[in-house]
């Protein structure tokens, strides 16, 4: 597919929008056309965010995208809005800790990571956006794992003491994209 | 030149300092408040002055002053702000002064809503305010053409003294994309010429008014900006043509993000086998009737697309000197028309044409 279209969705704080930035800084760095367009509708904390990065060889047409390529959804009211707007053949990733239904979609891949769990276990549940990230890096290897390691370096050099937990979250996502895409 | 990932508004901010804008005069709000926000921490920084005003009205008002005084300026709002801003711009117009406006809109009428629209074209290039003049609008339709745009905005708005509009939707502000900027850290300081009140000792005092009873001065300045506009129309016309090299039954033309929403809908048809041109027009005011006089005269139709319910279809409608069949689709109050909605109506229409 020539553009990559990755919609992540959650509630607002849950950090889907940081993970979206950080997914187009690793593709900018490969050299990458990027976009990243936020929802900024009257949302607040609690409230639903989204945002859409498109990552492509040619400049990016429209970075408004209502049929995306893939789709990483935080919880349930994201899945039953973007689960049926994925393109056939497309991905899904689910954090089945808090959602508790299922992508009702034969025509996609359905990854289901329990984004809170690994993340807990990685030094902080509120890094599951990172792990949600890394699990869709590591299937899907559109960048670099070490890359995106570093750009979550630069995002928190501010925070350092948050930096561990979150690498490890990534990693872990990571490592679990890698065994779900070996498995088929 | 390094790339670095900036949402619109940021960038727009950063653009205006590379231009050697260092007055900021504004008032926060949504899409556009990063803008005020960015420069009221880097201003400080490069030896500007940020002053965020107690309204529009006002922030209007200090770049009149700032722009009297010869000082390279910016004000950036959206659309009810830039209502509110209308009365300065007409007296700065008036007096010739060059000023950088940037409306990132948002959908109304009325207070709206916060969500991306287009519907202040009218307000841009037709009716900004009271009295005959023009200021020269500008559409980027990327993050990198919003930085280029609004670094040319100072140049343009410098060398005609006039006021300098960019319009952009509140999804150009608020998204992120790769840019680079100018290597020079901070441009020049304007030149404030024969005109700019720069204290008079050693000359003849200069009077920036825009107050004239006599009808016949009035009439003279009416003229001189007329015979003003005239010359920018000749000279600073831009646009651009995508997928016209080919030929094409159907010409859709579109205008800042609506044109990127376009494009991808063509990319997606001409794999279907359907070739359809775009033309963006990049100044919306002047607009550039000839080019796309020329570029509607090789379509059987056209289609004008804008997230507004039909404002620049009337320039297109004056660009169609051939009298062929002009369609427009849209739409707005917060809602984007998507790719795939501007490709069926691209369907529809070639499939009506074979009928």
């Amino acid at each position: 597919m020539e553009v990559t279209e990755v919609l992540m969705a959650g509630f607002g704080g849950q950090g889907m929008l940081l993970s979206g930035k950080l997914l187009a800084y690793a593709a900018m760095n490969l050299g990458k056309e990027v976009s990243w367009l936020p929802s900024y509708g009257p949302e607040m904390r609690g409230g639903t965010a989204n945002v859409t990065v498109c990552i492509s060889e040619r400049p990016v047409g429209s970075p408004y995208i209502t049929q995306p390529t893939a789709l990483l959804v935080m919880n349930q009211p994201s899945l039953e809005k973007f689960g049926v707007r994925v393109k056939e053949k497309g991905l899904i990733v689910v954090n089945d800790t808090l959602v508790p239904i299922k992508a009702d979609r034969d025509d996609c891949s359905v990854l289901y990571i329990s984004a809170g769990e690994i993340a807990q276990e990685a030094g902080t549940v509120r890094a599951a956006n990172l792990v949600m990230l890394g699990a869709y890096v590591g299937w899907s290897g559109i960048v670099e794992k070490e890359t995106t390691i570093e750009m979550i370096k630069k995002e928190f050099a501010r925070k350092a003491k948050f930096i561990p937990a979150n690498v490890a979250a990534f990693e872990a996502g990571f490592d679990k994209g890698l065994k779900l895409r070996g498995e088929g | 030149m390094t790339k670095v990932l900036m949402k619109g508004n940021e960038a727009i901010g950063e653009a205006a300092i590379r231009a050697g804008c260092l007055h900021f005069f504004g008032y926060p709000i949504t899409p556009q408040s990063e803008v005020p926000e960015y420069l009221s921490k880097r201003l400080p920084e490069v030896g500007g002055q940020y002053v965020q005003a107690e309204s529009e009205v006002a922030a209007s008002n200090m770049i009149y002053g700032a722009a009297g005084v010869g000082m390279r300026v910016l004000t950036t709002s959206s659309s009810p702000g830039i209502s509110l801003m209308a009365e300065a711009l007409s007296y700065i117009a008036c007096c010739e002064l060059p000023v950088v406006v940037v409306n990132i809109m948002r959908c109304g009428p009325g207070l709206g809503g916060i969500l991306p629209s287009q519907s202040d074209y009218f307000q841009a290039t037709k009716g900004t305010a009271h009295g005959d003049f023009d200021i020269i609008v500008l559409a980027p339709s990327s993050v990198q053409e919003a930085v280029d745009l609004t670094i040319i905005s100072f140049e343009l708005a410098e060398k005609y003294r006039n006021p300098v509009m960019v319009i952009g939707d509140g999804m150009i502000g608020q998204m992120m994309e790769p840019v680079s900027f100018p290597d020079k850290e901070i441009g020049p300081p304007l030149d404030p010429g024969d005109w700019g009140l720069t204290g008079c000792k050693d000359r003849p005092r200069r009077i920036v008014n825009s107050l004239y009873l006599d009808p016949d001065l009035l009439y003279q300045q009416n003229i001189k900006l007329k015979e003003k506009f005239e010359l920018i129309k000749q000279n600073e016309l831009r646009f651009e043509l995508y997928n016209c090299d080919e030929p094409y039954d159907l010409l859709l033309v579109g205008f800042g993000m609506m044109a990127r929403i376009c494009k991808t809908a063509i990319d997606q048809l001409k794999a279907e086998g359907l070739n359809v041109g775009l033309f963006r027009p990049i100044t919306v005011n002047p607009f550039p009737y000839e080019a796309c006089a020329e570029a509607i005269g090789r379509s059987k139709s056209v289609i004008s697309v804008e997230m507004n319910m039909g404002q620049m279809i009337e320039d297109v409608r004056l660009a169609n000197v051939e009298g062929k069949p002009v369609d427009f689709f849209g739409k707005t109050g917060g809602l984007i028309p998507a790719v795939e909605e501007v490709q069926d109506k691209v369907r529809e229409s070639l499939a009506a044409m074979k009928k």
